[in-house]
């Protein structure tokens, strides 16, 4: 009797036990499966031209999406121009100034606006600078994505702005240095692999958004005539290329998916091994 | 040494140090910059709300509450009801729970509880990498590789085993409830598994030390003692993941079938709110069209905030729990 209880005890630790580890194996294999295809379907269209040419019209085959790389860029770089220094500086005064009360307020509505579903941030950018400008364009686009980017901006500073020790804080300002200097030539230094690999991971994130680009930077089948005009990105080509009829389209799509990822996995990849190397340094 | 000294010129560090020079000068300055930052956050986020209220005024004084209620989404007619739409989002997100919350929480304690400090590590680095993979690719992967598979495997099974409910009845073209909540379960997985193992993680070990001391085996000690103790995060790593799901607009738009119907089969197609945002938003014709698609938006938001207030209460008061213990 005491026996079959213990066989039955066994039993079910052994078999939850391995379910769960049925369920890390299944969720890690997908990474590896979404990885093969996008290799599998998309090297085979990735050419020179399809970093080198314009999207030819639907029928004939063999262009390519160079408007849409360098539109991506150019609304990436303006994402983080807005959104990397407001973000930086807020993080800053939440980690070494702020009040009990008003900091409490500030990081709960960042983390208010970093739970805003990306389509609702698309519309408010549409609101606030495609209706004013009555157009459609790269700036509306990198508006958008910024706005984005301004929660995780704050957090990461924050984060790895405490994680330096008060000692070196205090030790600066023994030394004569007021508050700003022993942040600015102390603190923000000795934080700098985490504020990096956070800031990247950051831009990680938003590089593959298309839902918040769909009103604002729109799309383009040319080169964009400036900021103030709509621009090709990389994800919403994939978007309308995938929900297109014409199979050289869905090639291109597949093509396009695999370079979006594999700059997105290699940003995030870079930035955590430049967080780990810093955790070991801080270590020693 | 004294902190006067003169700076040399030219070299790197000298540069950063008349910056610094420059700054002491007006230590004010820099509290003045960053509060400023930290107001334009709460600046952006007021002017979201007023936007997203005042651009939606148009339907909330026509149709008011009836907006949520109504069945017919006729632009021509210009009658708006988003019901279709409300119960397309909960039915996905709903889906993607009750799929993602078992597998999620099951890799979790894996990663947690089971696993060598170096495997879990490496695991969880690719388990994060998934989280980091666009909407749009899952969307892609969804159309031409899920879809697919669904129709010729997934879907005939479902139909096999639990054809007596409604649920699984009628026709399957492939876009569908079933196939946007399948893509929603592999996007949210990952949230749930980081979220639940961290708080796992934050259940002191003697708990596990003094369960397995009395004789419970490793599966009793985490599923009596350790879950327990970890319930509400676990259950804020879910309603996380819900407000992920409610909001996701690429994936599930390319796999839905985009068609405003409310049916008992999740065969059918349907429509979601982010997808119908998404999609009709640059061909909205007339304010009362483009309104209620900023209508929407507020609703989306506003229960997205909902949910993931309650989400970051649950977490951290566990998170608390495991520290005073």
């Amino acid at each position: 009797m005491t026996r079959q209880v213990t066989f039955r005890r066994r039993f079910i630790n052994a078999f939850m036990l391995s379910l769960t580890g049925v369920a890390t194996l299944l969720v890690v294999s997908v990474l590896f499966f979404i990885l093969g295809y996008l290799l599998w379907h998309g090297i085979g269209s990735l050419s020179w031209n399809f970093f080198t040419k314009l999207p030819k019209p639907t029928g004939e085959t063999g262009g390519g999406l160079a408007n849409a790389i360098v539109g991506s860029a150019k609304i990436l770089a303006l994402a983080t121009l807005i959104g990397v220094p407001v973000g930086f500086l807020a993080g800053i005064y939440l980690a070494e100034y702020s009040g009990r009360t008003f900091a409490f307020v500030v990081r709960y509505i960042t983390d208010l606006l970093n739970g805003v579903p990306s389509i609702v941030i698309g519309i408010f950018a549409y609101a606030i600078v495609v209706k004013p400008m009555k157009h459609f364009s790269t700036f509306a686009g990198g508006c958008a994505l910024g706005i984005m980017m301004i929660p995780i901006a704050v957090r990461t500073t924050e984060q790895f702005l405490r994680s330096v020790p008060t000692a070196l804080r205090e030790g600066s300002m023994a030394l004569g240095a007021n508050k700003a200097t022993a942040i600015f030539t102390v603190v923000i230094p000795a934080a700098k692999q985490g504020l990096t690999s956070g800031m990247m991971l950051n831009l990680a994130r938003v590089a593959g958004e298309t839902a918040p680009l769909l009103f604002t930077a729109l799309g383009n089948m040319y080169w964009s005539a400036g900021w103030s005009q709509p621009s090709a990105s990389l994800p919403v080509m994939i978007y309308q290329y995938a929900i297109s009829p014409y199979e050289d389209y869905h090639q291109q799509a597949w093509a396009a998916g695999l370079v979006l990822l594999a700059l997105v996995l290699s940003i995030n990849v870079t930035a955590r091994l430049i967080m780990s190397r810093g955790s070991s340094l801080a270590r020693r | 040494m004294a902190a006067s000294t003169p700076v040399l010129e030219g070299t790197p560090q000298s540069r950063a140090r008349s910056f610094a020079y420059g700054l002491k000068a007006g230590d004010e300055l820099a509290y003045v910059l960053t509060l400023a930052a930290a107001s334009a956050v709460i600046l952006i986020v007021a002017l979201l709300v007023y936007q997203l209220w005042i651009s939606s005024r148009l339907p909330i004084h026509k149709f008011g509450f009836s907006f949520l209620t109504g069945r017919t989404w006729d632009p021509n007619a210009g009658d708006f009801g988003a019901l279709p739409f409300v119960f397309g989002t909960c039915v996905t997100s709903a889906l993607a729970l009750i799929v993602a919350v078992p597998v999620g929480v099951g890799a979790a304690i894996f990663l947690a509880e089971l696993a060598p400090p170096k495997t879990s590590n490496a695991l969880t680095f690719l388990i994060e990498l998934l989280a980091a993979v666009p909407s749009v690719i899952y969307g892609l992967l969804g159309i031409f590789i899920l879809v697919p598979r669904i129709r010729q495997y997934l879907a005939p099974a479902l139909r096999d085993v639990f054809g007596f409910l409604p649920l699984f009845q009628g026709p399957f073209y492939g876009v569908s409830f079933l196939s946007a909540g399948v893509v929603l379960v592999i996007m949210v997985v990952p949230f749930i598994i980081s979220v639940s193992r961290e708080v796992l993680m934050a259940v002191p070990v003697e708990q596990r030390e003094a369960a397995l001391a009395l004789g419970a085996t490793r599966w009793e000690s985490t599923w009596d003692i350790v879950i327990p103790n970890a319930s509400t995060g676990i259950i804020g790593s879910g309603f996380l993941a819900l407000a992920r799901a409610l909001g996701e607009t690429m994936a599930v738009t390319m796999v839905i079938g985009n068609t405003p119907q409310i049916t008992a089969s999740l065969f059918a197609p349907g429509y979601s709110i982010a997808a119908v945002i998404a999609n009709e938003f640059t061909e909205a014709t007339g304010d009362l069209y483009l309104s209620s698609l900023v209508f929407l938006g507020l609703v989306l938001f506003g229960l997205t905030i909902l949910i993931n207030a309650f989400a970051r209460i649950l977490i951290l008061t566990t998170q608390r729990k495991g520290a005073q213990s």
